[in-house]
């Protein structure tokens, strides 16, 4: 069997598995979202905070809380930071200095998980386990939360509460995230992903001698770092580190993860939208999406018509020899759709193109499928837009899900969509344009440039994934990127729950004849079309810049 | 005015407080429990995976079959021509930060396909393995070295090499060992892996499998 076919069979089986879980899960989600019961866990954490579960909260209070609980946890992984040296637990590592413990409690908070340090030489267990894997939980169930309210701001009819903030996060942890993390764990762990608590200790050679490794609670960290689409690495490579990607299988199964809680919020979103369908129309449209990019990246990676890649005679310079050219493409491409950025392989060696690829793949807001919940949110948002411009071209008043989308709904959406390609165009534009940040750049020309650009569009876009080349531990890049990390995730949010506080309430439209049914298929194409004309005006200048010239250039 | 400035001020507070404890309860449950759980099972039920899967040879540990390592003339940075050859690992670092300890930095060298630096790296490395490898009578071009022989990995760690660059090697290995180039071929296919469930992944090679199976041929002669 040829290597192509292998991977086409291996993305078959991918979304064969995908569609197995496809109901259970997004039903089980619907039914957490809407459950009036608590669990007892859930009781004690509600008693500590002091927190009422079942208040329902309209959007502004909603949102403080969100914002209120998000703040504490930068605080707190900033403090744990600054403090590594002292506490105990910390392989007697040294503490983080000032620009990079902001830079990296930002991005673990805002489940971006950018990293401008390596892990095996920076971070103890304390930080890793305690503070970083905690993030990446409640990072997730916060996007969850945010996704959850807006489907109850579609659904919601004779109020305009949202829900409670407090009980949706701490449902989405208890009640979905750690119950799939415990399994996904133990199946990594099982495959050869290390979880311990050893310190530094020495590994005997071949030739002799013995080679120093930090142990760490690796396989714990990892299942919840891509089922909550985080992304940041235990070790500085990422899953290309055979401890927590130790063979084909594993990185099968971890892109798998990626995928399944944004995949399945499409079945929660019908669910609790009292339609199935219009969940449907939504996944067929991150599919079309998906699978194109995929077929892309796979065609220019095995192509590699460039440089040292058709040299060598294969697209294997930053790929690990188990995963493949195949394997790799198939991760990269459900990496960058996603808000996830775990890498297992090296995106700055990828043919001009294949980065270029993942480039766009995050530019479009990760929408196919997108972050846990964020992915959702940033959908439900391009379906907002679509049905503006359908109901443009008729002359009606456009609605989505029964709601009435008025100027007020559109401003919100189209100030959602601002937000993230400013952050990005006015942050790559100043750090080409003042002299000390460019030296950060590890390859001359159009590469050079698109290390740039790829920083800022993965931490605007709470992606993570990076072309590592660029030195990010500057105090330039380790502000700005902490900066657009926090900016792209909680103005979006801001937004959305705005849109969200203002639909809950309104009177449902009836159905008519002249109605567009968003559940059908014509729906879903414009939803396809109206994402790539506005991701495509909006950064194909820059492209243009960077992979594309690099990628055309013979 | 000022009242309800204070009042909101203090509503703040309380509220930054509740946010507090519920990320303190939290973390008790994620950060504590959950990784503590998954360990206690982990390393009950296979416990030499979740320590790093170490291989044991002639009674010392020689490595982790997960992580590829050098196979050097001693001295370092030659590589012996007794043993069979991982990868290139231009992007492996040895750590910079707490400098008490000497860590390996897993990482790739993020080099764009059009650097002449990388460029150059792949041309010399193809004439260099080319070179290690040819034996009296049996040449080889450096059009015969495969991709994965001449280009680091993600890691810089890869454990694997593929079939066709463990196969170039089969008749270097074979006479610097004194051993016949057949039994050197078949330890090659014996340690050959398809990939997992027969389309995931691609076939592969471990290195220091490959190598510690090699030791015993050469010892028993």
């Amino acid at each position: 069997m040829g290597p192509v076919t292998a991977g086409v069979l291996q993305a078959l089986a991918l979304l064969g598995a995908l569609a197995l879980v496809y109901v259970p899960l997004g039903d089980h989600m619907a039914r957490v979202y809407s459950s009036a019961r608590h669990l007892r866990v859930e009781r004690w954490i509600y008693r500590a905070v002091g927190a009422d579960p079942d208040t329902r909260m309209r959007w502004p209070a909603y949102l403080r809380a969100l914002l209120a609980f998000s703040l504490a946890g930068v605080v707190l992984l900033y403090v744990l930071q600054r403090l590594q040296g002292v506490l105990p637990g910390s392989l007697g590592f040294a503490s983080v200095p000032p620009p990079q413990a902001f830079n990296t409690a930002a991005s673990f908070v805002t489940n971006t998980d950018w990293q401008s340090y390596a892990g095996e030489q920076t971070l103890g267990h304390v930080v890793q386990t305690g503070g970083l894997a905690v993030q990446n939980f409640v990072s997730a169930a916060v996007g969850m939360a945010v996704a959850i309210a807006l489907v109850r701001g579609f659904a919601h009819t004779r109020t305009a509460e949202l829900g409670n903030f407090w009980a949706d996060l701490v449902r989405g942890v208890v009640r979905v995230l750690l119950p799939l993390a415990v399994v996904a764990a133990l199946v990594l762990a099982a495959c050869g992903v290390v979880q311990n608590f050893a310190g530094v200790h020495e590994v005997g050679q071949f030739t002799g001698g013995a080679r120093q490794w930090d142990g760490g609670a690796v396989a714990s960290q990892e299942a919840i770092k891509v089922l909550g689409t985080n992304g940041g690495g235990y070790f500085n490579a990422n899953s290309a580190h055979p401890f927590e990607n130790p063979t084909p299988f594993t990185n099968l199964f971890q892109v798998f993860l990626l995928l399944v809680i944004p995949v399945a919020l499409t079945r929660t979103f019908g669910v609790l939208a009292g339609s199935v369908r219009q969940g449907y129309a939504i996944l067929a449209a991150t599919a079309v999406i998906w699978a194109g990019f995929l077929a892309l990246m796979t065609w220019t990676e095995f192509a590699h018509r460039e440089g040292a890649l058709r040299i060598a005679g294969g697209a294997l310079e930053g790929k690990e020899v188990r995963f493949g050219v195949a394997g790799s493409a198939l991760f990269a491409v459900s990496t960058t759709l996603t808000s996830t950025g775990a890498v297992d392989s090296a995106h700055s060696s990828y043919t001009g193109l294949g980065g270029g690829i993942a480039l766009l793949g995050m530019a479009l807001g990760e929408i196919a499928p997108g972050g846990a919940g964020s992915g959702l949110y940033g959908m439900l948002i391009m379906a907002v837009i679509a049905v503006f411009l359908a109901g443009l071209m008729v002359g009606r008043t456009p609605e989505y899900l029964g709601k009435k989308i008025g100027p007020r709904e559109i401003k919100q959406a189209a100030l959602y969509l601002l937000v993230t390609p400013a952050l990005v165009l006015v942050l790559t534009a100043l750090s080409m344009a003042l002299p000390t940040p460019r030296h950060s750049m590890l390859n001359p020309g159009a590469h050079g440039f698109t290390e740039v650009l790829y920083a800022f569009t993965s931490a605007a876009n709470n992606n993570g994934s990076a072309f590592a080349g660029l030195d990010a531990n500057t105090d330039w890049f380790n502000t700005t990127t902490g900066l657009a990390m926090l900016l792209g995730r909680f103005l979006p949010i801001v937004f959305v729950l705005a849109l969200a506080g203002s639909l809950a309430g309104r009177r449902p439209t009836p159905v008519t004849a002249g109605t567009l049914r968003t559940e059908k298929p014509l729906f879903a194409g414009l939803l396809v079309g109206t994402i790539l004309i506005v991701g495509a005006l909006t950064y194909v200048p820059a492209l243009a810049l960077g992979p594309l010239a690099e990628g055309l250039a013979r | 005015m000022v009242i309800s400035v204070n009042a909101s001020v203090s509503s703040n507070a309380r509220l930054l407080g509740a946010a507090l404890k519920a990320l303190l309860a939290l973390t008790a449950l994620t950060g504590v429990l959950y990784p503590l759980a998954v360990t206690g099972v982990a390393q009950g039920l296979f416990p030499g995976r979740a320590d790093g899967s170490q291989v044991s040879a002639g009674g010392r540990v020689v490595g982790s079959s997960l992580i590829g390592q050098p196979y050097d003339l001693p001295g370092g940075s030659r590589p012996d021509p007794r043993w069979f050859q991982g990868r290139p690992a231009d992007g492996l670092t040895e750590n910079t930060l707490n400098t008490r300890y000497r860590l390996l930095v897993s990482g790739a060298t993020n080099l764009a396909a059009d650097n002449p630096v990388l460029i150059r790296r792949v041309e010399d490395a193809r004439a260099a393995v080319a070179r290690f490898d040819s034996v009296p009578g049996h040449p080889v071009r450096p059009s015969d070295v495969p991709a994965d022989a001449v280009t680091s990995s993600g890691s810089g760690l890869d454990p694997d090499i593929s079939p066709r660059y463990a196969r170039l090697q089969v008749r270097r290995v074979a006479r610097e060992n004194g051993l016949p180039v057949d039994r050197v071929r078949a330890l090659v296919d014996r340690h050959t892996e398809g990939r997992d469930l027969g389309f995931i992944g691609e076939p592969r090679v471990n290195v220091l499998a490959l190598n510690t199976a090699l030791g015993a041929l050469a010892a028993k002669g």
